[in-house]
């Protein structure tokens, strides 16, 4: 393939997915909201201007920057463990810090309120606590991954030359850990800012984010028109994070410090690294684990005792369903695999095409790609609604819609986790191989693909566990009646009896289960060398 | 301008794009074949047994298809948004709460079922019949029955003894802004007190510290002290139909319900059904119109979906027969005042209660 045909493709191909699913339903929502109902423009600035949405985007803007100021922190200690250090079960700890991060919100939610002190319950302290435990995986995967695959022998050197371990981690380990850092706090900070079902349950009846805002005048007001004013303020603000993002990203990339196919790991040797290695690991655990266990316990209460009658109960097809919990098991996982085929295709190109040289064009696409996790997901929903309505092609009641609302979401995690990696390959490989006669398609082939396969793996397990989540517009779409682990979660935990809330908390535990499991064995494939290639 | 966009990204984005993308199943055919399937839109709460699905599949012909979507206002503002050009055949969930805002909306084509005749006149509510009952389902205060008689407190007998001192600080209850039984309960009260009375009553409900939270689910599983979440509140807003549940949904069954209804309190919810203006199936969207309130699907509804059928001839399961209370004479508004004062009496509630 020439130069001009594979940039072509890795532009073209995300481009007109992100053109077709995601601004063409967005631009329509929000033109029917600004322009349908036919009245001047000048309307929608009594939003703008009521003291009320001010007092929103300052709540939605801070919340959103502390979250991601303490996510970070509570995460980087257990990045740099898991990044470093080879240990018996570090696979497993990675594929086990993805697990809250899918859990449906209400069910944590829940689980926080039993756990909680009763000062806590309510307000901030609640947001900012319930944010950090579900985006803590969002930073130990991407910054461990990449920690992982950086030549250990620059900070060595660094220690050979005198530095002591304060001033190597400042001036050598951070540096080059920027880009992951930078692209792990942006898609944080996103989650955060659009956070919706925690702040409505956690926050209370008084805190509001911008995003919950939209939902209350879209849906229950009715208000299009105010939902979509409120949308494009949240859209104004997203772009300029996005764009601070990347500015930020491409200002701290340093190139060249990678070729390692294989991960560089030390096995831990002294007293000190392995109390590191207990203390942040098992502080996360703890932290992770509190509200998690308080999912188990609730699953196995039976009356004053416990036992498994709920787990029994779900064994019996069920009315709530229509479908038995492993059918809902199946679908998710056919959903879940859809998505993250959809979001490794498309992410995968666009990551090649942002890595791939520095034309100001990639800053654009990689910002582009951002953007969905920050846009509203209510609105996004709704978009898709009233654009796929054409007849002939109804795409509205089709299977596929939710796969792709997914993948729009994953994509972005797909290029954040590949792209850097990509970035950081030796150019000198490159024209090494290039001289020695290899067409541009097979340095691809040999060189970038191999050492790309294991952030590929990492990023098909993030895309795989976004969908088994139900994460973005998927909650706002009309579905077939094939439920997903998520809904039939919900569906329980709609219905009075305490057998009914037994089984929604023992498919939250299912939902663990089967997230840990096949997150693991999605990472698993690249180590076998099928799938994508 | 508009229009040249619309027209842009209506013809080159959607059709050729898609078609080019040949997505599986979406199904680029072409239109005007008769239809083989019937769709069904709803929220989701709705629940049908297998086998009366199968039922109505075998009588009709057609396969019933639902699409389900988030709860009664998303599913509304869903249908408010496609009016016209409607995501399926038969709409099934809108309430008397929201009913105005639906036939403002021009959703439905009329459509009067013969087996309406069986229907009580209580149900009906537009005489146009755009919409037909279905169900029908009373948000009721419940108390904890163990609680109370531990502590030989007087339990909960009206809506007037929740501003009691005795009941000071067990009251656990919705925001009428995000849930649904919430504000049915505002309504509640507004058909008691009228106003401005309601506003009197909430002013000192605040004052017997009423716990608010955002929805049922944490309402019901975390805070009230007689189900799963064993909280620290023996009174909640909840349906006429949990009684019953917490008997059904126990092991093992206890031989009386743990929890008990304040009939006093309860206000009425209906839930309508309606062909949707637009339906590519109308007939079939007729028959199932037909087949929601045919005896095998209103005798489903107890069990499936905890509201109770409005069709007198269904009968009620046994469990429904025992712990169930029926209120004889539930708090009612008319949905045209409800529609035309539901936001201002939300805001009015919002600034008393948690302001």
């Amino acid at each position: 393939m020439s130069a001009n045909a594979w940039r072509a493709l890795t532009y073209g191909v995300p481009l007109a997915f992100l053109a077709l699913f995601f601004l063409f339903p967005l631009v329509s929502i929000l033109e029917r909201g600004l322009l349908g109902s036919g009245e001047s423009l000048a309307a929608p600035l009594d939003v703008l201007t009521d003291p009320l949405t001010r007092e929103v985007v300052w709540f939605t803007l801070w919340q959103a920057v502390a979250s991601t100021v303490l996510t970070v922190a509570v995460a980087l200690p257990a990045a740099y463990v898991l990044g470093r250090y080879s240990f018996r079960g570090r696979s497993v700890a990675m594929a086990a810090v993805t697990v809250p991060f899918v859990l449906p919100t209400v069910v944590v939610a829940l689980a926080f309120l039993a756990v909680l002190p009763e000062r806590l319950e309510r307000g901030w302290p609640a947001i900012l606590i319930a944010h950090v435990f579900f985006n803590v995986a969002v930073v130990v995967r991407v910054v461990g991954t990449f920690w992982a695959g950086l030549d250990p022998r620059i900070s060595e050197a660094a220690a050979t030359l005198g530095a002591g371990p304060v001033r190597s981690l400042r001036e050598v380990t951070l540096p080059l850990l920027a880009p992951a850092l930078a692209a792990a706090a942006s898609i944080v900070f996103l989650f955060s800012f659009t956070s919706f079902g925690i702040v409505l349950i956690l926050g209370g009846p008084r805190y509001s984010t911008l995003e919950t805002e939209i939902y209350n005048q879209a849906v229950r007001l009715f208000d299009l028109r105010a939902a979509a004013v409120l949308a494009l303020v949240q859209l104004v603000f997203v772009a300029l994070a996005v764009w601070a993002a990347t500015r930020l990203e491409k200002k701290l990339a340093v190139e060249g410090r990678r070729g390692q196919e294989r991960d560089v790991l030390r096995p831990l040797r002294t007293r000190n690294e392995k109390g590191l290695a207990i203390g942040s690991l098992g502080v996360l655990a703890l932290f992770l684990g509190v509200p998690l266990a308080v999912l188990v316990e609730r699953s196995l209460a039976v009356g004053d005792g416990y036992g498994l009658d709920a787990y029994r109960a779900l064994s019996r097809s069920t009315n709530a369903l229509l479908a038995t919990p492993w059918e809902a098991v199946a679908n998710s996982l056919f959903y879940a695999a859809g998505a993250s085929a959809i979001a490794v295709v498309i992410g995968g190109l666009a990551a090649f095409a942002v890595a791939g040289s520095g034309r100001s064009g990639t800053q654009l696409l990689d910002g582009l790609l951002m953007v969905p996790l920050g846009a509203s997901a209510v609105m996004l929903g709704f978009g898709f609604v009233i654009t796929f309505d054409a007849p002939p092609i109804d795409f509205r009641s089709s299977p596929w819609i939710v796969p792709v609302a997914q993948a729009l979401v994953a994509i972005p995690f797909v290029v954040r986790i590949v792209a850097p990696t990509l970035c950081a390959i030796d150019e000198r490989e490159r024209e090494a191989a290039a001289v020695l006669g290899a067409s541009p398609g097979r340095v691809r082939r040999e060189i970038d693909l191999p050492i790309a396969s294991r952030a590929l793996g990492v990023a098909a397990g993030f895309a795989f566990a976004i969908s088994l989540g139900e994460f973005g517009a998927t909650v706002f779409l009309a579905r077939p009646d094939s439920p997903t682990l998520p809904v039939a979660i919900f569906r329980f935990l709609g219905r009075p009896g305490e057998l009914n809330a037994g089984q929604a908390y023992a498919l939250a535990v299912i939902l663990m289960a089967v997230v840990a499991v096949s997150v693991l064995l999605v990472e698993r494939l690249r180590a076998l060398r099928i799938g994508w290639f | 301008m508009k229009a040249l966009v619309t027209t842009w990204y209506k013809g080159v984005g959607a059709a050729a794009i898609l078609c080019a993308l040949a997505l599986a199943s979406v199904g680029c055919g072409g239109a005007g074949e008769k239809p083989t399937d019937v769709v069904l839109v709803t929220h989701d709460s709705f629940v049908i047994s297998k086998d009366v699905k199968a039922e109505f599949e075998e009588t009709s012909g057609f396969e019933l298809r639902i699409l389900q979507s988030g709860d009664a206002g998303e599913l509304l503002a869903k249908a408010l948004l496609t009016a016209g050009n409607p995501q399926g055949d038969v709409l099934f969930g809108v309430d008397n709460n929201l009913l105005s805002r639906a036939l403002d909306g021009d959703l439905f084509e009329p459509y009067e079922s013969p087996l309406l005749e069986r229907v009580g006149d209580d149900y009906v509510l537009d005489p146009e019949h755009r919409v037909t009952p279905v169900d029908h389902g009373e948000v009721c205060l419940n108390y904890d029955k163990a609680w109370f008689s531990e502590r030989r407190i007087e339990p909960p007998r009206s809506l007037d003894d929740l501003t009691d001192p005795r009941l000071d600080g067990l009251l656990v209850a919705q925001n009428p802004a995000t849930s649904t039984p919430g504000l049915a309960f505002l309504l509640a009260t507004v058909a008691r007190y009228g106003e401005p009375g309601w506003q009197e009553f909430w002013h000192k409900l605040r004052e017997n510290r009423v716990l608010v939270v955002d929805g049922w689910e944490e309402a019901y599983n975390v805070h009230f002290s007689g189900a799963s979440g064993h909280g620290d509140r023996p009174i909640v807003v909840s349906y006429a139909s949990s009684p019953p549940a917490e008997v059904i949904f126990a092991t093992p069954r206890p031989s009386e319900a743990p929890t008990a209804v304040v009939e006093d309190s309860c206000f009425r919810q209906i839930e309508f059904a309606g062909v949707l203006r637009g339906a590519r199936n109308e007939e079939g969207a007729r028959e199932l119109v037909d087949f929601l309130l045919d005896t095998r699907f209103q005798e489903d509804i107890p069990l499936s979906m905890f509201v109770f059928p409005v069709n007198p001839a269904a009968e009620l399961p046994p469990e429904f027969e025992t712990f169930a209370v029926i209120p004889e004479s539930p708090l009612e508004l008319s949905p045209d005042e409800i529609g035309a004062n539901r936001d201002r009496w939300v805001k009015e509630w919002t600034r008393i209660v948690l302001r």
